[in-house]
């Protein structure tokens, strides 16, 4: 596996995107010309207020949205559609109900043309490293949310992407479960040496798990900022380059 | 192992012999319990039929005991005459409800995907819908005749329907959001269908397969009341022509007995089907 690791890339572009959608007949810009560079491996968040385009660009990368200008590449390549090397994890786990923790990991793979005792096999080491082995047969309306959203990111991780992308993963979890979330996905990102662009409404969240941080503008005259997160891992929230850099994302969005 | 199973059984090997005795015995209460709580009226009701027959509070000539109409049932069982009657039923219903199924399902599934179908479709199938299969009765007669086609025929369009529509509504019903995921993963038109729109629109098809086959049963006696020589409905009819009240009980008893069963065996098909969806609970 690891020969296969060192050709995974998972670098992304975006150059001079732009989207709007239509609003009772009215265009509501929401993204305008951006331009981004994310590194292989990096682990960017992606913040703003509502309306900012966070989640419209984490469509444009998943390839669920088209931009109306400018392009999206990955590893070089347009974007132009949903695409290999790129998995998605949602808000919601989207578990198929009928389907046990087993079936539901196993079927990205599957419906990628995998044969199924494989795609089995590779399931049950990432149902193994989400700590879910021992629910495998269970059925999702049987689950906790919190399980349920591992089951998700299981089956993202058993594709073995090249990028993940996360849109608010953690957002529908209670403060505890989302704590231990975030230590897991940190954990994760590294054993799997994969690009995490992740989408929050959740400053120490993005803190926690993100080498940079985008902060995405609402008003489209103003430009986006890039702050780059300069701390060791795993990272302590009550250290004080911790809470100065929780300070200065404040800042951004106008309150101390 | 269902995680229930599971709690149950972490419970079970904790106890004693005496806390699992006692576990066993409530648990027999309960059911118990529940079986009289369930079919307590029902026993009662009958029960009062019977009393009320043989002390003559009521006339014995319109509703005969229960014991009588009993035995008329088992005259007509073991003489054979009933069991023609009750083939010949369940051939007409069951000849109506394959052809049903077969139509409406696939029909259905194709409608629920294709908008273009459905608009195309759908004034036509509101119209036919609203129209009482019954009133369309004297025209399906008109042009196919007095004989079995005529029956068969009035008993499938009645059950087209509640089926063609619960499958399509299933298929409508399928989460957006689980089509996105598969579509995420790169599933083609035809996996989605087939791996998600399919099996999400089950437990809504068993929903129709249900009221189709109430209503097979329904329309099976109003097809059976015109121009029939055999067959549960006419038994009914004739029974009472000639005033065999028993017997006219017996065949109702008989109707009532089998749509009790095609609704067990689809909720029991239903449930092996969709046991992860709380509609099968």
């Amino acid at each position: 596996m690891a020969e296969v690791r060192s050709l995974r890339r998972g670098e992304v572009a975006l150059r001079d995107l732009s989207k709007s959608f239509r609003i009772n007949g009215r265009p509501l810009s929401v993204l305008r010309n951006l331009n981004l560079d994310i590194r292989s491996g990096e682990c960017l968040a992606i913040v703003g207020a509502s309306g900012s385009g966070k989640t419209t660009l984490l469509r444009v990368l998943a390839g669920l949205e088209t931009a109306d200008s400018g392009r999206a590449l990955i590893d070089g390549r347009p974007v132009t559609g949903v695409g290999r090397e790129r998995a998605v994890i949602f808000q919601e786990p989207r578990l198929l109900p009928w389907l046990t923790v087993l079936g539901n990991v196993a079927f990205g793979l599957e419906v990628r043309g995998e044969d199924p005792g494989r795609a089995d096999e590779r399931a049950r080491h990432y149902i193994a490293l989400v700590g879910l082995a021992d629910f495998q047969d269970a059925y999702p309306k049987q689950l906790s949310g919190g399980m349920a959203q591992r089951v998700g990111l299981a089956r993202a991780l058993t594709v073995q992407p090249e990028i993940l992308l996360l849109d608010e993963p953690l957002g529908a979890l209670d403060a505890m479960t989302k704590l231990t979330m975030q230590q897991e996905l940190e954990r994760i990102w590294r054993e799997e040496n994969v690009t995490m662009v992740l989408v929050t409404h959740d400053l120490e969240e993005a803190l926690y798990l993100a080498d940079r941080v985008l902060i995405l503008p609402k008003q489209k005259d103003a430009s986006p900022r890039l702050i780059g997160i300069d701390l060791p891992r795993p990272r302590d929230r009550s250290e004080a380059r911790f809470v100065r850099y929780r300070q200065e994302l404040l800042r951004e969005f106008g309150l101390h | 192992m269902s995680l229930q199973e599971l709690d149950r059984s972490i419970v079970h090997d904790g106890g004693s012999v005496s806390a699992k005795a006692d576990e066993y015995l409530r648990r027999s209460g309960t059911a118990a319990g529940g079986w009289l709580s369930r079919y307590g009226l029902l026993i009662a009701v009958l029960a009062l039929w019977q009393a009320a027959s043989t002390a003559g509070w009521i006339n014995p000539a319109v509703f005969p005991s229960v014991g009588a109409i009993l035995s008329a049932l088992w005259t007509g069982i073991s003489g054979g005459a009933l069991l023609d009657d009750i083939a010949v039923s369940l051939q007409r219903s069951g000849t109506a409800f394959a052809g049903a199924v077969v139509l409406a399902i696939p029909l259905g599934l194709l409608m629920g995907q294709v908008r273009s179908i459905e608009n195309a479709l759908d004034p036509v199938l509101q119209l036919f819908r609203q129209t009482s299969a019954l009133a369309l009765y004297p025209v399906f007669i008109l042009l196919l005749g007095l004989g079995e086609a005529s029956k068969v025929f009035v008993i499938f369009w009645a059950t087209l329907f509640p089926l063609l529509l619960s499958t399509i509504s299933g298929v409508k019903e399928v989460d957006s959001k689980l089509i996105e995921m598969a579509r995420v993963y790169g599933a083609s038109r035809l996996t989605v269908f087939r791996r998600v729109v399919l099996p999400g629109a089950v437990p809504s098809i068993f929903v129709g397969l249900r009221l189709s086959a109430t209503t097979a049963l329904l329309l099976l006696i109003a097809s059976e009341m015109i121009g029939a020589n055999k067959g549960i409905g006419f038994q009914v009819m004739n029974a009472q022509y000639n005033f065999q009240i028993p017997l006219m009980f017996a065949a109702i008893f008989i109707l009532a007995g089998l749509g009790l069963l095609s609704n067990y065996a689809l909720v029991f098909a239903q449930r092996r089907l969709c046991r992860w969806s709380d509609a099968s609970n």
